[in-house]
């Protein structure tokens, strides 16, 4: 290799690895552990060490369908639901009553701790060597990734790369009518790696993203505000997760108020959203206040979640209230909140824009289509929010392994899991604002449940190689209690009797006549798994996960069977192979915009065409019939 | 082999005045050049594109018809291909001898549809065309040409987009309720998605209940003439078929006692079978002839009870007038010219549709026709009222009816949410493939745009 030399920078020869990771947030920390895990020869790079797995946005991990992601993480064998269960102060079920589809596990992280924790399981990882460096450039021949070099002119010559950069690259931060170029935290934004990138062949884009201020705590008057404790028994993220975990603080509610709404109105022009200076496109799913107050002007009040940052600090996230209106106008609002009259800033609110690549130009194993063994991951990509960008870097992660060691992509395919539906999304629709996971977007919600991610995801965890064997005998035998539970719930009558019936007709449902079988009880809505206890007398002593997914299996069967049979059908869509050599502007029947989005994403597979936007059921009958009529 | 030359009739096989044989493909002038003939020795395969030439059509055991011979080059043609066509006289034999003649000379038999979905392929219509110029082709009266047309203007996709906007707008509220659950979000009320839900399933099964009118129009209704013995069935067909004999057709090998005829009835086609006389006989042929009778009006989408008004009702036509209660069905009382036995009354009360006619007699077929019309309901059917033109868009509707009900019974019978909206999401898929829409998308949207969510 030639010596680097490039804008003022004299490259050396450094380390070799096989693959180079980019940053140490949520999708980098994923990605350099799956590839060191599958004994691949790995380096992670971040501005910071002491930033390895900052949460410069709320301090939580999951949600819906973000706990969803969390699960499938764990349940594949990646870190993010260890580090949450060793590290939460708080934790919810969010949706209880809403069907065990939508369950969502969500937790108050203490942010300090959980940087700690991520930090040293980097650390302690056989195979990946940490290092504190900017990378600022990529070295490429024909198409390939060859080497990456840090600021201080380091060239590790790698086969692949995964660039996990989060806000950083060209990070800008507006405040009212300041703005200027930053990382969040306080860390420098990557000013350089952008260029470079766009010299071969990536295409960026600007994104924004918004944070509220952090508060101190002894600011704000808590006696007024609604508390919202955790839920008992706390569930925990991860399967492997055995020991009892407690809830150890608390959260509180406080509202916005006409108050409120008035000084932001009046300050409007101050905002640097509407001062026509911030270029890139916010989220919709995560407004800034002035974008609340003005889109939904008649909303009397808006709600605000006091979060606590860790049990060692003092510092207070207020969730729901970001804004890029000046410090001054921050203050004044905040403090027209009822418990906030005082409140002291600690950290102020801002907006920030960065550079990302459009996903359409990346392969379903996140790999660049232009830059072999380029793969991007996370909020680079164009999604936002921690779990969308672990369950990234775990996928880049393995795929970068597996183009190392010679195998096959691995693509979860959307009826297996949130994380291939998320990763579909992406590299078939694209996204034309920070995307976020929701349940609205998996169209077979009911089958891909949290509690069923084990069961979904791990066997090919262990196939892959990051579940050990170990764990994965624990998996069998939790599947085998289940079935057989099934079994026996179908096997097993009960006859009936005055309490019996007094039970179910307490629950509303009918009294019954001649005996039946508690799997049939079972599948009237209102009678629960745990109802029955006192009228099962075989009932074995089994974990209530087990219980609940037997619980599940029995009553949503017919339409489990119902989606199933959906999966089934797009399977088969999925199954028919689009050539990697089809030229679509040369087939006359399609639509000319079919055409053009079908050259550009280039999709697997009939069933990834029928997703594209612009493509419609007609243009996929063209794609069929000159399919069949070429026998391709 | 995909370009390889295909051939059909082109025209319905019936007796008519002309038949079409239609030959698309690179070969199509030169297989057209080995079975026609040009009066004036003209070199066919020398013709050029959207010219025509006089001269006969020949087989190898000679010369068989007059015909006029049409060609059209690529790309100016139908089917974006060089077409031939060959016209005819009309009749069943002439155009099927015509077609073998064709094959025989190296064109393949074209499959159904196969000269739209050239067309397609060759990008001269689009899918939504090509399956509303399948209709057209099909089309037969001026009733089934006007709601043919009635696609074209979007009636059937604003009818549709309507249902599925209602049915986005719960599952966005659903979506919003399930995915924000921290944001005070009014909790939808079970009413709101119950009456909803109702509104889709009765709109959907409208539209899909149009859809077998709609094939009835263009396809024509299966009708079954039944009576007893010489109540005057036969008479009554013959009047119905003397009516537009031009495009009468006798369907060939139609099965004994059972005489099936096409017939025009003002702006209805019906497929009338007329049937044996039905009674109680232990005549083993006629026996097979009355079970046929059964058999043919169980099967049809409109009876004619024919009865003799010079008689009175026996038991064997009571028992029809029962069966025939939730039929549709018109009771034609025949032979009114002679003395009046039968209880015309009784009749009124059980039929819906009773009409005194005399089928001797010409001046019986305006009452007869506006009878049965308004029996079929298509004067009250409006012909540019939304209407489903094809099975592909029937099964779509279809799907997205069940998927309504299971939504409404999902809900009905206690189950949690998050499965009654994976039924909603399943209808608005269905319905977003008949519009060309994504569902995930739209509910997304609706999310963001109706409700104040995010930290």
């Amino acid at each position: 290799m030639n010596l680097y030399q490039k804008n003022g920078i004299k490259g050396y020869e450094a380390q070799e690895y096989d693959v180079a990771v980019i940053g140490a947030g949520h999708a980098g920390i994923e990605a350099a552990l799956a590839c060191a895990r599958l004994g691949v020869k790995t380096v992670i790079f971040t501005m910071s060490l002491d930033a390895i797995g900052n949460m410069p946005c709320n301090p939580s991990i999951g949600g819906t369908a973000k706990g969803h992601l969390v699960r499938e993480i764990d349940a594949l064998g990646g870190e993010m639901g260890k580090a949450a269960d060793a590290t939460f102060i708080q934790s919810r079920m969010l949706n209880k009553g809403k069907g065990p589809a939508v369950h969502s596990l969500r937790v108050q992280a203490d942010r300090e701790r959980y940087h700690v924790y991520m930090k040293r399981a980097l650390e302690r990882q056989e195979n990946l060597d940490v290092k504190q460096a900017e990378i600022i450039d990529i070295l490429t021949d024909d198409g390939k990734i060859e080497a990456v070099v840090t600021h201080l002119g380091a060239v590790h010559k790698v086969k692949a790369a995964i660039i996990c950069s989060g806000t950083f690259l060209k990070g800008k931060i507006f405040v009212g009518d300041i703005n200027y170029m930053s990382g969040p935290d306080g860390m420098h934004a990557a000013m350089r790696l952008s260029d470079e990138l766009e010299k071969n062949g990536i295409k960026l884009r600007r994104f924004k993203t918004g944070t509220p201020a952090r508060v101190h705590r002894r600011s704000i008057d808590f006696s007024v505000l609604e508390e919202q404790p955790g839920d008992e028994p706390v569930v925990p993220f991860s399967f492997q997760t055995k020991e009892k975990l407690e809830n150890r603080s608390t959260c509180f509610v406080a509202y916005t108020n006409e108050k409120t709404h008035e000084l932001i109105r009046e300050n409007m022009h101050r905002s640097a959203m509407y001062s026509g200076e911030i270029e890139g496109v916010g989220p919709r799913y995560c407004p800034s206040i002035e974008d609340k107050v003005r889109r939904f002007a008649d909303k009397p009040r808006h709600q605000i979640f006091v979060e606590p940052m860790g049990l060692e600090t003092e510092e207070i996230y207020l969730q729901g209230i970001s804004t890029s209106l000046p410090e001054d106008v921050q203050i004044d609002m905040y403090r027209t909140i009822k418990g906030l009259e005082h409140v002291e800033l600690m950290r102020n609110a801002y907006a920030i824009e960065y550079d990302c690549c459009d996903p359409l130009d990346l392969k379903a194993s996140l790999e660049f289509k232009a830059v072999k063994g380029l793969f991007g991951a996370g909020q680079f990509n164009g999604t936002s929010g921690y779990e969308e960008a672990a369950a990234q870097g775990l996928i880049a992660g393995i795929n970068a392994a597996h183009l190392i060691l010679g195998k096959a992509p691995f693509i979860l395919d959307r009826a297996s899991s949130y994380i291939g539906t998320l990763i579909d999304d992406l590299v078939t629709k694209g996204c034309s604002d920070p995307y976020r996971m929701m349940t609205s977007r998996s169209e077979y919600r009911l089958i891909l449940r949290q509690d069923n991610a084990d069961e979904r995801l791990t066997p090919k965890g262990h196939e892959i190689g990051l579940i050990s064997d170990e764990i994965f005998e624990d998996f069998l035998k939790k599947q085998e209690l289940k079935n057989s539970e099934i079994e026996r719930l179908e096997k097993t009558s009960v006859s009936p009797s005055e309490k019996l019936n007094e039970m179910l007709v307490s629950r509303g449902t009918a009294p019954m006549t001649t005996g039946a079988k508690l799997a049939d009880l079972i599948r009237r809505p209102q009678i629960s798994y745990d109802d029955l206890t006192e009228f099962d007398v075989s009932r074995p002593e089994i974990p209530s996960d087990v219980a609940q997914q037997a619980e599940i299996a029995i009553k949503y069967e017919g339409y489990i069977k119902k989606q199933l049979a959906q999966v089934e059908q797009m399977r088969k869509m999925e199954q028919k192979l689009l050539p990697e050599n089809i030229d679509y502007a040369s087939i006359t029947g399609l639509r000319l915009e079919a055409r053009e989005k079908l050259q550009r994403v280039r999709p697997l597979n009939i069933g990834q065409a029928s997703r594209i936007s612009g493509v419609s059921p007609a243009d996929i009958s063209v794609l069929l019939i000159y399919l069949e009529s070429h026998k391709l | 082999m995909s370009n390889r030359t295909v051939a059909a009739v082109s025209t319905p096989l019936a007796v008519g005045g002309i038949g079409v044989v239609r030959i698309s493909g690179d070969d199509a002038v030169n297989i057209a050049a080995k079975v026609f003939k040009s009066v004036s020795g003209r070199d066919i395969s020398e013709m050029k594109g959207y010219t025509a030439c006089f001269g006969r059509v020949f087989d190898s055991s000679g010369e068989f018809d007059e015909a006029v011979l049409t060609v059209f080059r690529a790309p100016k043609s139908y089917t974006g291909e060089d077409v031939a066509e060959i016209s005819c006289h009309g009749g069943v034999y002439l155009v099927k001898r015509l077609l073998r003649a064709v094959l025989d000379n190296g064109a393949y038999p074209a499959g159904a549809g196969e000269f739209t979905k050239r067309a397609f392929l060759n990008g001269k219509i689009s899918l939504t065309q090509a399956e509303a110029v399948g209709d057209m082709l099909k089309v037969q009266s001026d009733y089934a040409a006007r709601a043919a047309l009635s696609l074209h203007d979007g009636v059937l996709f604003k009818e549709i987009s309507e249902v599925k906007n209602k049915l986005v707008e719960i599952s966005g509220h659903l979506c919003a309720w399930v995915d924000y659950p921290d944001e005070e979000i009014e909790e939808i009320s079970l009413d709101e998605i119950s009456d909803t839900l109702y509104m889709a399933k009765d709109r959907l099964s409208k539209l899909i209940g149009s859809f077998d009118s709609g094939k009835m129009m263009r396809e024509g209704v299966d009708t079954a003439i039944v009576g007893r013995p010489n109540a005057g069935k036969s008479t009554l067909m013959n009047l119905m078929a003397g009516a537009q004999r031009s495009i009468v057709t006798q369907i060939e090998g139609t099965t004994r006692d059972v005489v099936e005829e096409v017939v025009r009835l003002g702006d209805l086609i019906l497929n009338v079978a007329d049937t044996a006389g039905l009674r109680e006989t232990d005549d083993v042929v006629e026996k097979i002839g009355v079970e046929l009778a059964r058999k043919k009006m169980e099967q049809s989408q409109l009876v004619l009870a024919v009865f003799d008004s010079s008689d009175t009702l026996n038991d064997f036509e009571y028992s029809l007038i029962d069966e025939l209660k939730d039929r549709t069905a018109v009771a034609i009382i025949n032979k009114i010219d002679l003395e009046q036995k039968i209880d015309v009354d009784y009749l009124k009360q059980h039929f819906k549709y009773v009409v005194q006619i005399s089928a001797n007699s010409k001046d019986s077929l305006e009452a007869l026709t506006e009878t049965i019309t308004e029996a079929m309901g298509f004067n009250f059917a409006d012909p540019n009222a939304a209407m489903l033109a094809n099975e592909r868009q029937k099964k779509c509707a279809d799907t997205a009816l069940t998927a309504c009900s299971q939504a409404i019974e999902c809900l009905e019978s206690g189950f949690t949410l998050d499965a009654v909206t994976v039924c909603i999401t399943d209808a608005i898929e269905c319905l977003g493939e008949l519009t060309g829409e994504s569902a995930a998308e739209s509910v997304i949207d609706e999310v963001f745009s109706k409700f104040c969510v995010g930290k």
